[in-house]
Order: C-alpha cells, then structure tokens, then sequence
C-alpha cells in the first residue's frame, strides 16, 4: 500500500511534466489542425536553455534558492519561446494552405533539425545537474518502506500548478485569450472580424513553447540529468496525453498528461521498466481506436 | 509582406535582416554562445561569441539576399498557375529518363572504374530505392502517411535471420516468408488503426515503428537484445555459395573463374536490383488494376469511395500490406547483406528517411522517388565525414523541400486512367488523402 501511494506521488509528479508539454500540443492542434511534431524537442531546448541558466547562477554566485528558480524559469521561458516563434515563422507559416501533409513532414524536419543542433552545439554526453532542492517530507512510515514527498516535487506540482492557472486566465480573461478561441472556432470568420490571424497564431507557439520550457525545466530538476534526445520520446507521451484527454481540449490534456504519468509509473514499479514506453506508446492506440475524441474532446463531425 | 518589400526598397529590407538578426542573436545565445562542458564531476560553462557572432552575421546577410530576391520577383508579376501542363520538355524527359536510368544500373558493376565501394554504394542507394517505392504505395498511391515504415523494414530482417538461425532455411526460401510474414504485420497493425484519419495515422504507426524496436531490443533470448543478431547466411547463386576457397560446388568453381570477393558483391547488386523492379513492376501494373485504382481514389477523396461503395478498410489494408510486403523483402535482403541486425539500424530516423525520399521525389513519381533516393543516400554518402552535420542538413533539407516544393521533384502526374486525351495534372490540384 506505502508503495503504491509512493508511486501515485511519483505519477502524478511526472504527469504534471506531460502536462506541460501537451498544452502546447493541443493548443496548436485546436488553433491550427496540425501535430507540431518538434514541440518534444522544444521541450529538450527548453530543458537544455534551464541547464545553461542554472549553470550561469552558479557562476554568477547567485545561491538563494527560491531566487533562482524563478531567475531560471524566466530566462528558458523567454529563450525557448523565441524556438517557438521562429520555429512557426520558418517551418509551418509559408506552409499554410498548403497540403495537408505539408506541415507535418515540415514538422518532422525542424525536430531533427533542432535535435541534432543541440547535440552538434552541446555535443552527445548526458549533461548532469546537481539537485538543487534536496530533502523532503515523510508522509506515512508504516509497512517496509517510508512514502516520501520530497521538495523536489512539491516544487515541480506547485510550480506546474501556478503555471496552469495563470495561463488559464490569460485564455478565459484576456483579449489575447479571446483571440485564440475565435481562431480555434473559425479562422476565416476570426481574421473577416479583424483578428490578425497569424500574430495569433504566433502567439500561440509562443506560449506553448514557453509552457514546454518550463517542462523541461522541471525534467531537469526531477531527473538530474538531460540530453538532446529526451524530446522524442517524451513528445510522443505528451502527444499521447493530448490525444488521450481529447486533442484541442486544454483541461484535457491535463488530464490525460496525469493519466500518462501514472500508469507508467505503476507499469514501471509493477511490471517491467523495460516496456514502459510500449504502455504508453499502446494506450495511444487503444485510445485512438476506442475513444477516438478522448475523454474530454468533442466529435468531430465531417461535413462534405 | 512581398510588396511591402518591394515599395519601401532596401531600408525595409536591412530592418528586416536586423530584426531576424536580433532573432537569431536570442535564439543562439543560450545554445550557440554558450558550451557546456564537463569539468570535476558537474559542468562548467565555456563561452563562444565568434561562434555567436557568425551565426547572426551569417542570418542578417543571409535575410537581405532573401529580401532583395522577393523585392525582384515582386516586380515581375508572377506567371498564372498552370492548371493542365502540357506534355512538353518535362514529360519527354521523363519518358526518357526511365529506361536510361534503367539501362545504367544493368550495366553499373561492369562500367570502368566501378570497385567496390561503388557497387557496394549502388546497393545501399537500391535498397533506399527500394523501401522508397514500397512506402510510395502507402503514402504516394493511397495517401496514408506511414511514419513506422522501418517496423516491416525490421521484421523482415528479423524474420530471416530467426527461419535462418532455427529452421536452417536459406535466403531465397526465406525471401518470400519475410515479406509475407511482413504483410501479415502489416495487417495486424494496420487493422486496428485504420478507421484513423491522416495525422493520427502517421502518430500511430510512429508508435508501433517505436514499440516494435523497444521489444527487438529487450527480448533479448530472442533477437539477442541490443547485441543484435550475427553470422546471418549469405545468398547463394542457385546453391552455388561464394567462397574465397574456391574449387567444386561454389560459384566460382563452377564457372571456373578466378575466385574473387566482388563477385557476391555483385550478386548482391543484381538481387536488389531485381527486388527494387519487382517493386516498381508490381507498382506500376497495380495502378491500373481496380485495387490501384481504388487506392488512388480513396486518396483524391475518401467520401467519395465510401458512397461509390468502397471498403474503405480493405483497401487501405491492401496498400498497407502491401508495402508492408515490400519493406520486408528489403528487409530480409539488408540482413543477407550485412550479416549482422541490430535494432540500431531500425530507428525513427530510418522511417523518416524513406519518408523524405518518397516525399522529395513526389508523392506518387515512381521516377521521381528513384532520383530523390539517388540524391539523397549519394549526398549522405559525400558528407560522410562530417557525420554530425549531416542529419542537421536532413532535418533543415526537409523543411526547405516543403516550404520551396512541397509537392517533390516531380510535381505533375499523368492519370492512371483516363476519359479521351491524357493529360498530366499539376500536383497542386491533386487532392491529398484524408488518411
């Protein structure tokens, strides 16, 4: 039971990441129909733009804590998010109205372009971090082993949770937000009411690439270490997420992120560390095939 | 935004050029102007400005060329999209193209100054050119993206050398199991996920390209894990083996000719050769059966078939097998030649290379996916020494390709079938498939 509830703590930690990157995902998904395929090696840049910042605070002799997470955050949010517009201005805008193909295997090429520019400009090593939250707080101590919630997460769940709602406002409450939605619905009759179509579009990245940094900061604090190729996969499982929770639907990604996230995590401590990725990558296809718009998403009806 | 260009002339410009300049200052500094480099048990950081400061030189230069190059063709007034292309220089050449590039590959191993590496190098580009028209098939004729094409690559090269290791059976009996075995695969996993429309598609078979490697590489009694399989049995001609030994019952005893290692070498070219025309022929004479036909249909507009009565599934599952069919040959011929599988050589790069392959060439061209797998694995091969830079190129080759031509090298098609005349169609007014 301790272990169980060890690993629920775990799971939902790790889904909270997931969730992060799969806003981004469905976001795009919902604003302009596309997989954003390089969104997962956004997050690696995110992670690796973290890495730099953290690095630079230590040698800058910045040592409060709470200062430089913040500092932190800032910067990959801010660096990344520039990834994120200049990867939609190269990659996907002149394609749009292009066949519909166009912009994923577009997308494919900027994440191995991005990739491989991170591995030629940082080389191939596992780059490792000191922790930089240690300690944590015993929950239960009954059974064989002692639950632990360490600061580490609590930072990580509160951070991921802050992040959420402020971006939640800024879709319900802002004009911005407004924009985006009308975008969603229609695009057409969005730019015939005056919204400049592509700023928004932009915008979007932006901040999806923004909430993909601050996942992959929060990747590098949990795991200690990163490398250039963690946006694979972990863009896979976020894609999963969103597709899971009902792609375009934002409480759903979070949702389906948390679903992720846990059932790996008991995959991983039940059955074998080996096939985690075989039982996520599998719930991706059951959910596609039996829950086709997810728990949250609407049906799409085809009109001809 | 191209005449704003053009009116404000060469100020707007270099504002332009500075703007993505001060991008591309932002977008390197962390990463470019910045290496992180071990140093006593964590990471140091070592700065790099003139490598910084190149790369936004390189992007402000670069942004002005592109800027007076659109400020140009502003100027003159772009030329009507043609709709129908007449059967001009482009069809002639094509139809020429073919048997040229046909009677060169006949001839390749016995042209002066052919050695070794470049048969052996021919072979690789064959068996690109292979895979590329197998997955041309399912993306090119029926319009579904396969992003886990590599997963048949690498059943069939599994597929042999396990019948090879524990049932003793020999490449050519083995050849047509792999490539069923293959298609079988190709239904099971296609079965399921077919109901998908395109995106979803492509995400899944990615899945199930990845899934299949993550058990080849932890089912380790089976396929010996990450160490990978070896001592694959190499082809024999009829039963004749190639050996260096020489003398009774081998190849070149039994010509009586000096023995000589090009001799399988070249055997190996001549059986990807086949293979490769195998599925180019198949191709081409299923594009006027009713399956071919119906592929192509469902590819224009899935509705459509639906109402005319069209099993959407079956004949999806029919492309899908397929080219599952033919990525399995492939297969089995890469272990033959190798003599070693490991799942390293069944990445999603791979998948993605036949994918750029069958897209640079054309959605569809058979010719036009030949010469894209000519460009594309002989560009790979001339940037072999700079190992990393080349898949940066790939990935940055991949994003031009589509923003500059997204429909690939060959854009325009002829109709399999057609009422009266036959006129080759614009690319751009062919529909894509739904999925």
């Amino acid at each position: 039971m301790d272990y169980a509830l060890q690993q629920l703590v775990n799971g939902l930690t790790l889904g909270m990441i997931y969730g992060l990157i799969a806003l981004g995902y469905t976001m795009v998904y919902g604003i302009i129909g596309m997989i954003n395929f390089a969104h997962g090696d956004i997050f690696m840049v995110g992670a690796f733009t973290s890495l730099i910042g953290f690095l630079l605070l230590g040698m800058g002799g910045v040592t409060f804590v709470p200062l430089a997470l913040i500092l932190v955050l800032v910067l990959a949010m801010a660096f990344t998010s520039l990834y994120g517009f200049t990867v939609e201005r190269l990659a996907y805008r002149p394609l749009r109205g292009s066949f519909r193909l166009a912009p994923l295997i577009s997308a494919i090429g900027m994440s191995i372009f991005l990739q491989n520019f991170v591995q030629v400009t940082q080389d191939a090593r596992v780059k490792p971090l000191e922790p930089v939250i240690r300690g944590g707080v015993v929950l239960a101590t009954g059974g064989t082993i002692e639950v632990t919630l360490s600061y580490m997460q609590v930072a990580i769940i509160l951070t991921t949770l802050v992040v959420l709602a402020v971006f939640t406002l800024i879709i319900a409450r802002t004009p911005l937000g407004r924009a985006m939605r009308a975008c969603e619905q229609d695009r057409r009759m969005a730019a015939l009411l005056g919204i400049d179509t592509d700023r928004t579009i932009s915008l979007t990245f932006v901040i999806g690439a923004a909430l993909a940094a601050v996942a992959g900061m929060m990747y590098l604090l949990y795991y200690g270490v990163i490398d250039f190729f963690i946006g694979f996969v972990a863009g896979i499982k976020a894609f999963t997420a969103a597709v899971l929770g009902g792609i375009g639907s934002l409480p759903g990604a979070v949702l389906g992120a948390l679903l992720i996230g846990l059932i790996e995590t008991f995959w991983s401590a039940y059955f074998s560390v080996q096939y985690k990725d075989v039982a996520a990558f599998s719930i991706l296809a059951i959910a596609l095939i039996f829950l086709p718009s997810g728990i949250l998403g609407r049906n799409e009806i085809e009109k001809v | 935004m191209v005449s704003r260009v053009a009116e404000r002339g060469m100020a707007a410009i270099v504002r332009d050029a500075g703007i993505a300049a001060l991008v591309a200052l932002g977008v390197g500094a962390p990463l470019l102007g910045l290496k992180t480099e071990p140093a006593g048990g964590g990471l140091t950081l070592v700065p790099r400005p003139g490598l910084l400061l190149a790369a936004v030189a390189a992007v402000f230069v670069g942004r002005i060329l592109v800027g007076l190059l659109m400020a140009r063709r502003a100027l003159v007034s772009p030329a009507p999209r043609a709709v129908l292309v007449p059967p001009g220089v482009g069809a002639r050449l094509g139809r020429i193209a073919g048997p040229a590039m046909l009677a060169f590959a006949l001839v390749l191993p016995f042209l002066p100054g052919a050695g070794r590496y470049e048969v052996d190098l021919a072979t690789l580009v064959l068996t690109y050119v292979m895979l590329g028209w197998g997955l041309n098939i399912v993306v090119g004729l029926a319009g579904l993206l396969d992003l886990g094409y590599v997963a048949f690559y690498a059943v069939g090269a599994y597929g042999y050398a396990l019948l090879a290791r524990h049932l003793d059976i020999g490449f050519w009996t083995a050849l047509p199991l792999t490539g069923l075995f293959a298609a079988g695969w190709g239904i099971i996993l296609g079965f399921p996920v077919l109901r998908l429309r395109g995106d979803y598609l492509a995400i899944v078979t990615l899945a199930f390209g990845e899934i299949i490697r993550i058990v080849l590489l932890n089912w380790v009694s089976l396929t010996g894990g990450p160490n990978g399989m070896s001592g694959i049995p190499r082809p024999t001609f009829f039963g004749l083996p190639f050996s260096m030994a020489g003398g009774e019952g081998t190849f070149a005893g039994f010509f009586g000719i000096q023995p000589s290692p090009l001799h399988r070498i070249i055997f190996l070219y001549y059986v990807i050769l086949a293979l490769a025309l195998l599925t180019n022929f198949v191709t081409v004479r299923l594009r006027r059966h009713p399956v071919g036909r119906a592929w192509e249909a469902l590819r224009e507009d899935e509705v459509a078939s639906r109402a005319l009565g069209l099993s959407v599934v079956a004949v999806k599952l029919t492309a899908f097998a397929t080219g599952a069919l033919f990525g399995g040959f492939a297969g089995a011929f890469f272990a033959t030649r190798q003599g070693f599988i490991s799942p390293e050589s069944f990445t999603f790069i791979e998948s993605a290379l036949v994918l750029a392959i069958v897209v640079l060439g054309g959605m569809g061209s058979q010719i036009g996916v030949a010469t894209a797998a000519v460009v594309m694995i002989g560009g790979f091969e001339l940037f072999r020494d700079l190992e990393q830079f080349r898949m940066l190129v790939f990935g940055i080759a991949m994003v031009a390709i589509m923003v500059w031509r997204p429909r690939g090298l060959v854009a325009s098609r002829e109709p399999s079938v057609a009422l009266g005349e036959r006129r080759r169609v614009d690319a751009e007014h062919v529909a894509e498939g739904r999925g």
